[in-house]
Parts: structure tokens; sequence; C-alpha cells
């Protein structure tokens, strides 16, 4: 599979802050990448440096296997770094035949993708005049002007109310499905878990964790058990039975982590012959949002 | 190149505030005409400002390229804009992302810088050439196209000082601060300047021309005392005239030299930094 972006052991320092440390990955055509980590973790840096506006302090990275060099290659990327930013003076389609003009390609897709952000009846109107949501769908449009062979997408719905992110995220479903490569940087879990392929999971600027998201959240489970006292003789037997990994409280919830598959029978049966009576019984696939948890936490 | 200007005219042509300076400056130009105008005549006292020589070839070449050259700084306000609001609107960051590497973005406002001068000296030119025609007392082609240097010094002058704005705009990000900055740069060359002449009164001249801000006033001497003195010359001939007031190629490569300096620590400036 052609390669479009690779990095290898990139490193960059603010100061005494590792804000990148030793990052190595590689973006493969026609897959939906996402960026996972807290705030500050060195996400926007990371796509600061591929990006061009950004030094990096060490290390390397190139795009279409480094055949041209990065200012000529972001002119086949579609980026969106944090804010929109544009002309406050000129109106949507100023602005967007600006992006064209340093992209270097004709004007004839102005309105096409206007229309695909839902800005064509406002194309007239300054960019000052523009809602956040408007302006981030603009940011679109223009990320999407050269139909760029990946498009980067930082916090796309950073700010907006419900009904921009629901749009928004529409947006980027429709381009991922027409096959386009994506790389979206997030802390948001479910954002990612909703549209990416691929994870790539950081904290401050080290790689934890990168594969498929279906590969992270892989596993045989959990229980989750209660009973009215008894605990400590729950947590005994849960212990000895075959196939519990580990056990620990949660509250008055007792969390069973399995290493094999356990149907909720076996143990509800295991546990009654052994006189504890249960109140509560509810086996769970572990969400994104735990694994990337305890990945960010534990270490 | 054209691609460059392009982009930069694209930045310029829909900004109104732009619009508007440049719109005043090249009034401004037109203005110096005005000067044709003044004219006294109060009972025995006739004056006619136009009539006193101030317009005759070649004198007017110096003449109108010193009094335009006090009106580039309608034109520095436009030029340090165009600079630092590409920092508060964040669209030097989006201008990178979209491909144009900082080098480009450097050449594209020089470009335009080149350009801005260029149509101004071009201005002067015509604006000049028409007042001569009108009231210059030769109108000989010899005379007409003597002592076009200095056209060719007020270009140099234009494209060194904006320069020297690009760079104020690109260090402090911010047009009004740039602005300041300029004039903090003066107070201290005057200073210089003083301190200069106070311990070296020998050498002084020649330190001092070495300065940015002195080297543009150079190329362009002040050409009232010359008037005269091409008066007097005409009354009494044999007599030498003292200064003198041609450009001259040190002054010339002087500012040519800062010109690229400001140009290049720009550029240096935006690539070590982190947007």
């Amino acid at each position: 599979m052609e390669t479009i972006l690779s990095i290898s052991n990139l490193n960059k320092k603010f100061g005494s802050i590792h804000a990148v440390n030793n990052l190595s990955f590689d973006i493969k055509k026609g897959t939906v990448y996402g960026i996972l980590g807290p705030n500050g973790s060195g996400k926007s840096t990371t796509l600061g440096i591929i990006l061009n506006v950004v030094n990096k302090t060490s290390g390397n990275f190139s795009w279409f296997d480094g055949s041209i060099s990065t200012h000529q290659a972001l002119k086949r990327v579609g980026a969106i770094i944090e804010r929109p930013n544009f002309y406050p003076y000129m109106t949507a389609i100023q602005n967007l035949e600006l992006v064209c003009k340093i992209k270097e390609i004709p004007f004839t897709k102005i309105e096409e993708k206007l229309k695909t952000v839902n800005l064509f009846e406002r194309r007239h109107s300054k960019f000052k005049t523009y809602s956040l949501g408007m302006k981030q769908r603009l940011a679109i449009a223009s990320a999407l002007l050269n139909d760029p062979e990946i498009l980067i997408l930082d916090e796309p719905t950073n700010g907006l109310d419900p009904q921009g992110i629901h749009e928004i995220r529409q947006i980027i479903k429709d381009i991922a499905a027409n096959g386009t490569t994506i790389l979206l940087a997030s802390h948001l879990l479910d954002e990612v878990e909703k549209v990416c392929s691929h994870v790539l999971v950081i904290r401050q600027g080290i790689k934890l964790y990168a594969g498929r998201v279906d590969e992270m959240t892989a596993s045989h489970g959990l229980f989750e058990l209660k009973v009215d006292g008894e605990t400590d003789k729950l947590i005994t037997l849960l212990e000895g039975f075959e196939g519990i990994a580990s056990t620990n409280k949660d509250e008055d919830l007792i969390i069973a982590k399995l290493n094999k598959p356990i149907k909720s029978s076996e143990i509800n049966s295991y546990l009654f012959q052994n006189g504890v009576v249960l109140t509560h019984l509810v086996k769970r696939k572990p969400s994104l949002e735990q694994q990337f948890l305890s990945l960010t936490n534990n270490n | 190149m054209l691609r460059l200007l392009n982009i930069e005219i694209h930045k310029l042509k829909h900004n109104k505030a732009s619009k508007v300076l440049i719109a005043i400056y090249f009034l401004l130009l037109t203005s110096i005409a005005l000067v044709a105008a003044i004219k006294f005549d109060i009972g025995p006292i006739k004056f006619h400002l136009a009539e006193q020589g101030i317009f005759n070839f070649p004198y007017i070449w110096h003449f109108n390229t010193y009094m335009a050259s006090n009106f580039k700084f309608f034109l520095l306000l436009v030029i340090v804009s165009m600079m630092a609001n590409e920092y508060s609107n964040k669209t030097l960051k989006q201008n990178l992302i979209d491909g144009l590497s900082k080098k480009e973005f450097v050449l594209s406002k020089f470009y335009t810088v080149i350009l801005l001068a260029a149509l101004s000296t071009f201005f002067v030119f015509m604006v000049s050439l028409i007042l001569g025609f009108v009231y210059s007392d030769f109108n000989e082609i010899s005379i007409v196209t003597t002592d076009l240097e200095y056209l060719f010094a007020f270009f140099i002058k234009l494209v060194g000082f904006f320069s020297f704005g690009l760079f104020l705009g690109i260090l402090v990000k911010r047009s009004a601060f740039a602005v300041g900055a300029m004039f903090i740069w003066f107070i201290a060359e005057s200073f210089i300047k003083g301190m200069v002449f106070w311990k070296f009164k020998a050498n002084a001249d020649d330190i001092m021309r070495i300065f940015p801000l002195e080297a543009m006033t150079n190329l362009i001497k002040e050409p009232f005392t010359r008037l005269s003195a091409v008066k007097t010359v005409a009354k009494q001939v044999g007599e030498n005239i003292s200064k003198d007031f041609s450009v001259q190629i040190l002054d010339v490569a002087i500012v040519l030299i800062w010109t690229a300096v400001f140009i290049y620590l720009s550029y240096a400036l935006l690539k070590k930094r982190d947007l």
C-alpha cells in the first residue's frame, strides 16, 4: 500500500518541555487515522511539524515517499488546524480564490465545495460575519478545494454546538466514504471510535499505542457484579475461577476482567453453588474510553 | 514571481483600509503639482512659486523626488499592516499550511514592495514631466533627461525604507508597534548622530552614512540650498558650488545592502519561529 506520510524518530522540545518524544508512524493511503491524546499531549505540535508551521528539533518526516519538498506536498494536502484562519475582510469566495492561487489550482471547484459544506447561500458574506460553525465549515471547504490525497483535521468539532458537531462529523464521514485518507486529531473518543479505522494514542509526546481501533478494544470483556455484604468472599471466589484475570472494586461494584470467554450463566451458577447470591451481573465489552484511560493513566 | 505578486495583490485589493491608504498616497503625490498654484499677488509683491525655477529641468527631478519621498509614511502603514495582519489573523499559518513556503511568503511581500516603489517612481516621473513641460524654462531633450538618477535614487530609497518596515512588521507582529519601533529607531539614530558629531567631528558624516535611515536620507539631499545656488551661479558665473547634491553610488550601495539585510533577516526570523 502507498505510504502518504512517514514519520520517524520525531522530536520537538519547547525549552524544557519535550512536546513530541521520538514519535514514529506511517500513514497508508485509504485509511482513516485518529490521533488520540489528552489536551497538551503533543497532537497539534506533531501536526504543526508535518504542516511546516512548527520547526522540528530532530527526526524526520517525509510526504509521498519524500519525492517532493514539504511545501509542494502540502498543495496536495487539505488541512484544518484548531481555529479556522481566514482574511476577515474577504468573502468566502475571495478567501477560497486566494487558497486556489496558493495551491495553484483553478477556481472551478469553489462553488461545488461551498455547496458540500452548505455555505453556498452565504458565499458573498464577509468571513468576519460568520458564526464559528460556519467558519469551521468554510475551513473544510478550503481543505477540500484541491481534492486532497489526505485530509488532516485537528479537533474539528472543538467549540461547536451539538448541531455543529453533528454536521461536521457527517461531512467527515462522507469524505471518508469517498476513500480519502484522513488524519484526525482529537481528544474526543467517540469521535475517533465512530470515524477512524486506525488509532495512535500519545501522551506527553510518547506513543502508547498504534494499530487498528477494533484490535485496541478487542478483549474477552469484563463482568460487573454486586452482592449485598459478603464482598470479600465474592472476590476470593472470583479469583479462584479459571479465566478471570483480575478483579478490582469500583465503589460498590466488583469489576472482573476476563482472559478467556466465559458466559454470564457459568459465573452465575458457580457463585450460586458456592453460596453467593448476586444482586447485579452485567457482561460488558470495554469501550475505547476505558482502554484509552487505562493506557494513558497506568504508566 | 507573478504568482507570488498575484497572491499578495489579491490580499491587498480586497482590503478597504489598504486601498484607501494607497489612494491617499497617490493623491498626495499628485498634490506636488499644487505647489504650482502657490501665488501671492499683494499689491507690489508678486510671487509665483512655479515661476521661481523649482520646476525647471533638470532641477525638478531633484525637487519632486525629494518632496514625494516625504509621503512614504502612508505606504509604510500599508506595508507594515499587510505583514502584521498576517500574524494577528493567523493567516500566515494558514498560507503555509496551504502550501506556500516561508521563502515564497517573504518574497511575495518583497515583490509587492518593489511594485509599490516602482509605481510611485513612475507616478512621480509622470507628474514631474508634465509640470516641467508646463513651467520649465528649458525643454530641450538633453536637459530634460539630465539628472534622471534622482528617480533611481527615489526608487531605491522607497524599496529600502519599505523593506525596513516589512522586517519590523515581522519582528514585532503588531502594526502599531512596528510603526512605533521605526520611530524609536529614528530617535536612536538621531541620538547616535548627535554623539558621533560630538565625539568624532571630523569623520562624523562618514560614520553616520552607514546607518539605514541616514543612508536613505543621503540618497536625495535637500534641494533648497541648491535652488539658490543654481540661481547664484546663473548670475555670477565662475563661483563654485560647495555642496555636492548628486546621488552618490556609495549611498545607493549602502541602502541596497540594508535592503538585503532586512529581507534576509525577515526570512531568517520567519524560518526560526514556531507559529
